[in-house]
């Protein structure tokens, strides 16, 4: 190829090795699968390592992919640019549904919320966004620990506090619902973090389908949940999960996420 | 006149650089929307113009393109009301529908001499008492001049009556009500009184300033009110009646439903414009700001306001992405302010083409000032944020100052309502509550809003007023001492941009 860098080219066969079936590699099987000489293999590595690209164990002398390739695959979106690509979506998820609605994204040991908009019934309502939300007992929580392996990593590290005699604190039923939820691709949160609110939340994802965030609607027990015939609060209403969910695949689609 | 049972009504606007058709239904919310571009035609610098048959077409073709995504005919339309872009000229022969030339948009800056010689020694506010505007580049009257002046045969032809003028309100329903088959060649007051020929006083063409201007009064379209039935559509919309007409930022302070006196909207994008419902009262500004007619319901009396634009505030935004490349998309702007608490005494007044209201100093140029070596591109994000505050600040202060109305809130809509940062900064500084209605479409929504009135749809504007619904509010949240001294601040950065550029410096950079 007419002004290619020979360098460059050893680089990349150095990595396509190493993400190949043998996840450590010494110099001299590197050197050997590529035909190098032994001291440019080792001058590559050394750079490659030092860019992050590539690690070595300290015990055994071997290299591995390194965690700076992960982070370049992962695309970063700036949570701004969520609310403004969302802002539609969720104004017309509020006013179709009549309750509040929240975007989140995964933030520290929490729910960021970053974008709120109010009921549409002009009734005297304080912006929420900034504040957090717990992972555990939400809705939008309970999304991003489904879809979001670092999400579930902070909750297990986390404070679950049991709120409400209804909160789930307990790691395995947690684990089994984010099971369910990944399985229908919503969840719910019927007053698990505060007394008479029900909050129905899916999934929001970028253009490689990588978690970004969640929208939720949030709304009293009554309006948000059907009735059992004994008065108490049954499942959440099915129309108002295809609302949500709508909403979600929307700004995903926004956001260039494929068609689902 | 009408039959038609329609439950839809469809709004055309006709923007700066694109066309759209939104279709809305009873409850105000949005059924169906599609845009187009049209070109950007920039023969020289400082000259921008539009080819009006282009704007036609796509004009045409988003009225299918919004039947069709909403799965809608022409029988489930009510009525079609028209917002546009304001001021932008064009001029056409009555007998053939073509245009004698692009049409001068508002931003083009060639009659900028005309305009200085139209105030000879009584200097830019000579017309200033009849229709409420400075001499400026923008307004129609001088432009339909230029092309008359400049396009050869042209007068010969105006004064044997066989050219009209029409702003793009006046344009579009001109075709849309049968163009040489019996078009209708009107306009309405809002975009009348961005001609400089209209007496805001009469609502009447001016003959005096008409004469001044050199203008044939033969040209120009018949002055109607915002929500009436002009006239009935042919072709897609065949039957439909065409039944509103609103410039669009006047537009915009009608679908915000600022229909009491002291009622004011402001609209963030690239630039912002602030309008002040004043009511019947013709309020003449003494801070910089324009006089004009808000709107005008059927024969009802008119409504006017007070307009205060602010030229640069989206794009410094934009600036600070394309030219300085510090945020890669505009929305990171607000992730950068946040790094840090406050401007680290950091201004940035952006004057890049001067200072407009209410200072309008040709002379003054743009500065970032009380830098010193703590100051971090941080706390530059958030000057940036503040300019566009504190510019609002001063837009409504000079309102204030004018009308005597003091502001109880302000209602927000355009792009950069998304930057919670920035609308939270306007409620701090201005020291009133910011709100968000739920549809962003404020301007199609405005022009749906007339004409439904217009023909009976909705009853009266206190249905409309029952549409319009808080997303968000954000109240102030800064200490008195504080705004004050940053206000302070603010005004002592001003005043360095002043006098930037001497009296025999060319003042293009």
């Amino acid at each position: 190829m007419a002004g290619s860098i020979q360098s460059l080219e050893r680089a990349a066969a150095i990595l396509r090795l190493l993400a190949g079936g043998e996840r450590r590699l010494g110099l001299s099987d590197v050197s050997s699968a590529l035909g190098l000489a032994k001291g440019t293999a080792h001058g590559i590595l050394r750079t490659l390592q030092q860019e992050g690209f590539v690690e070595q164990d300290p015990d055994s002398g071997k290299y591995q992919l390194g965690a700076e390739l992960l982070r370049l695959g992962q695309s970063y979106l700036d949570v701004h640019e969520l609310r403004a690509r969302a802002l539609v979506w969720a104004d017309d998820l509020a006013r179709a549904s009549g309750e509040t609605v929240y975007l989140g994204v995964l933030h520290q040991r929490g729910v960021l919320i970053v974008h709120h908009v109010f009921r549409p019934d002009d009734t005297r309502q304080v912006l929420e966004v900034g504040s957090m939300q717990p992972l555990h007992s939400t809705a939008l929580g309970k999304v991003l620990t489904a879809f979001d392996p670092v999400a579930r990593a902070e909750l297990v590290e986390s404070e679950r506090e049991a709120f409400t005699p209804h909160t789930h604190t307990d790691l395995d039923a947690i684990d089994a619902e984010a099971a369910a939820i990944r399985e229908r691709g919503w969840a719910s949160a019927v007053e698990e973090t505060w007394t008479g609110v029900a909050s129905i939340a899916a999934l929001i994802q970028d253009r490689r389908r990588n978690p970004v965030g969640a929208v939720a609607l949030n709304g009293p027990v009554e309006r948000v949940c059907l009735p059992e015939p004994d008065g108490t609060a049954g499942p959440v209403r099915p129309e108002l999960v295809v609302s949500v969910r709508e909403a979600a695949r929307s700004i995903s689609r926004d956001l260039g996420a494929p068609r689902f | 006149m009408t039959t038609s049972n329609g439950q839809y009504i469809a709004a055309i606007d006709q923007g700066t650089t694109s066309s759209r058709c939104i279709v809305f239904g009873a409850d105000g919310r949005i059924v169906a929307v599609d845009q187009q571009e049209h070109s950007q035609i920039f023969p020289q610098p400082g000259w921008v113009e539009h080819d009006a048959e282009e704007i036609w077409t796509r004009v045409q073709s988003v009225i299918s393109g919004a039947l069709a995504k909403a799965g809608l005919t022409r029988d489930d339309i009510r009525a079609i009301g028209i917002t546009n872009q304001r001021e932008t000229t064009v001029l056409w022969d009555k007998n053939t529908g073509k245009p004698v030339h692009n049409a001068l948009v508002w931003q083009d800056t060639r009659t900028e001499d005309l305009c200085k010689e139209l105030g000879r020694n009584v200097g830019q506010d000579r017309f200033r008492r009849e229709t409420g505007l400075p001499l400026a580049s923008y307004f129609a009257g001088p432009k339909i001049r230029w092309l008359l002046d400049n396009v050869e045969g042209l007068r010969e032809r105006a004064e044997r009556g066989d050219i009209l003028f029409g702003t793009m309100d006046t344009w579009v329903i001109w075709n849309l009500t049968g163009g040489v088959d019996g078009g209708k060649h009107v306009t309405d007051v809002t975009n009348a009184s961005r001609t400089m020929l209209m007496n805001l006083h009469t609502l009447e063409w001016d003959d005096k300033i008409a004469e001044s201007m050199d203008v044939p009064m033969s040209v120009l379209p018949e002055i109607r009110s915002s929500a009436e039935v002009y006239g009935e559509a042919v072709g897609e919309l065949a039957g439909v009646p065409v039944a509103s007409a609103l410039g669009d930022q006047q537009a915009a302070l009608f679908g915000q439903t600022c229909f009491d006196v002291g009622e004011a909207k402001s609209t963030y994008g690239t630039g912002t414009f602030l309008l002040l419902n004043t009511g019947e009262k013709v309020v003449n500004s003494y801070h910089g700001l324009l006089t004009t007619v808000g709107y005008r319901i059927g024969d009802q009396a008119p409504v006017y306001a007070l307009e205060g634009s602010i030229a640069v505030t989206g794009s410094l935004v934009q600036w600070l992405r394309d030219q300085l490349g510090i945020i890669s998309t505009a929305a990171e702007i607000e992730t950068l302010a946040s790094t840090v608490a406050d401007n680290g005494g950091a201004y940035i007044v952006p004057a890049f083409s001067g200072l407009f209201a209410p200072y309008w100093r040709s002379d003054a140029r743009g500065v970032i000032t009380g830098l010193t070596r703590y100051v971090t591109k941080g706390h530059l994000a958030r000057a940036v944020l503040e300019a566009t505050a504190w510019q609002t600040r001063e837009v409504v202060d000079a309102m204030e100052k004018d009308s005597g109305v003091t502001l109880s809130a302000l209602k927000v809509d355009g792009g950069m309502t998304s930057n919670n940062l920035l609308m939270q900064n306007i409620a701090d500084v201005l020291d009133v509550p910011v709100e968000r209605p739920f549809v962003a479409e404020t301007t199609a929504l405005g022009a749906a809003y007339a004409a439904g009135l217009a023909v009976g749809f909705w009853p009266d504007v206190d249905t409309l007023r029952a549409n319009w619904h808080r997303a968000a509010e954000w109240t102030p949240r800064m200490d008195e001492e504080t705004r004050e001294s940053e206000y302070k601040n603010w005004l002592k950065a001003v005043e360095r941009t002043m006098g930037w550029i001497e009296e025999d410096q060319p003042t293009g950079h």
